[in-house]
């Protein structure tokens, strides 16, 4: 929903070594500075915690680390906070495709497979991608924006599956309004 | 026709009531909902909670729907229930209540649904499958008061629905 006020919007960034409680920890740092945790994601990559968030209160870059600074003190996780100008949310416009790529892992893959989808104005809304013992994955959203030439795409696609000797394919992910 | 309200509205998350499909409220509850979904662009369902209204009663229609193989044009059903459902398919689903989110949810491909048309005293019992299935378990999710991110299998499973112009 679009703010009629200006906010003061900071993306924060934690990674480093898992253990249980991080996320309890941060979110009740970031709370005690007023900080509303709005949209964020965490995951674990390669058994790195990782951690993206957005917040919207009125405080700076520097009260942030400040706060998280118990945390990070022993070098275990590192923080970083900066002041962002708000975006437009949910004003995407396109048609959303799943992009699913499996094969033996190869340098370059996410490079090309995201360049077919960049040469035609295809954004990536999502994606994350996985290394589980030689097998490579990735998975992907994707705005097609409504000029795109969907065959040519999938021409475009298979011959760089073909050229990696990995397997795509590419679903419509539209929904239906019930 | 009826404004329809959205999450994290509390009456979306509460079971509704069980009615009678003979009192003539129900009956005009029914027709508002029937009219509130034909403005609706793109909308084939609609339940009483949707419209601020903890009751048992919603409507559907997928006719001319791309993905719909049985249909059964509009339909309004009191108290209805799921009897027989299988062959579980996954799809991406939309709701008026919840504007600006998707996800991916399983609905079974056959089902077989009893409930009472609204004015009548009958029961009867409807055998679909595909898209009208899936809207019948959508509309029945909403009686008992659940949405459809209620049944998403995962953190992964939830998108931010796109504009089209
Ligand atoms: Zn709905």
């Amino acid at each position: 929903m679009r703010q009629t006020t200006q906010v003061n919007e900071l993306a924060i960034t934690v990674v480093g070594r898992d253990r249980p409680g991080i996320i309890a920890d941060v979110s009740a740092a970031l709370s005690r500075l007023g900080l509303n945790l709005t949209d964020s994601t965490m995951t674990l990559l390669r058994g790195h915690f990782a951690m993206t968030l957005i917040c919207v209160g009125e405080v700076d870059e520097s009260d942030v680390l400040g706060m998280l600074e118990p945390l990070t003190a022993d070098g275990g996780l590192l923080a970083t906070a900066h002041r962002v100008p708000p975006e437009p949310s949910g004003a995407n416009t396109g048609a959303p495709y799943t992009l699913l790529v499996h094969g033996a892992d190869r340098l370059g893959i996410v490079a090309a497979v995201t360049g077919v989808m960049a040469e035609i104005g295809g954004n990536v809304t999502d994606l994350t991608t996985r290394l589980s013992g030689t097998l490579y994955l990735l998975s992907a959203e994707i705005d097609l924006p409504s000029s795109a030439d969907f065959d040519e795409l999938l021409t475009k696609l298979d011959e760089v599956a073909d050229r990696l000797g990995v397997e795509v394919s590419l679903r419509s992910g539209d929904a239906d309004v019930l | 026709m009826r404004p329809v309200v959205a999450a994290p509205d509390s009456v979306l998350s509460r079971a509704g009531d069980p009615v009678d499909p003979l009192d003539p409220e129900i009956v005009a509850l029914a027709a508002d909902l029937v009219a509130t979904m034909r403005v609706a662009p793109g909308c084939v369902g609609l339940a009483a909670p949707q419209v601020g209204v903890s009751a048992q009663v919603f409507v559907v229609d997928v006719t001319g729907h791309p993905r719909a193989r049985t249909c059964h044009g509009t339909v309004a059903l009191c108290n209805a229930e799921v009897v027989e459902a299988s062959r579980w398919q996954k799809g991406r689903e939309g709701c008026m209540s919840v504007p600006d989110l998707t996800g991916d949810v399983k609905r079974a491909g056959h089902l077989v649904v009893r409930g009472t048309p609204p004015g009548t005293g009958e029961p009867i019992t409807l055998t679909t499958d595909a898209f009208e299935a899936r809207a019948f378990q959508h509309e029945i999710d909403h009686c008992a008061g659940l949405l459809f991110l209620d049944r998403v299998p995962g953190p992964h499973a939830i998108f931010a629905r796109k504009v089209y112009l």
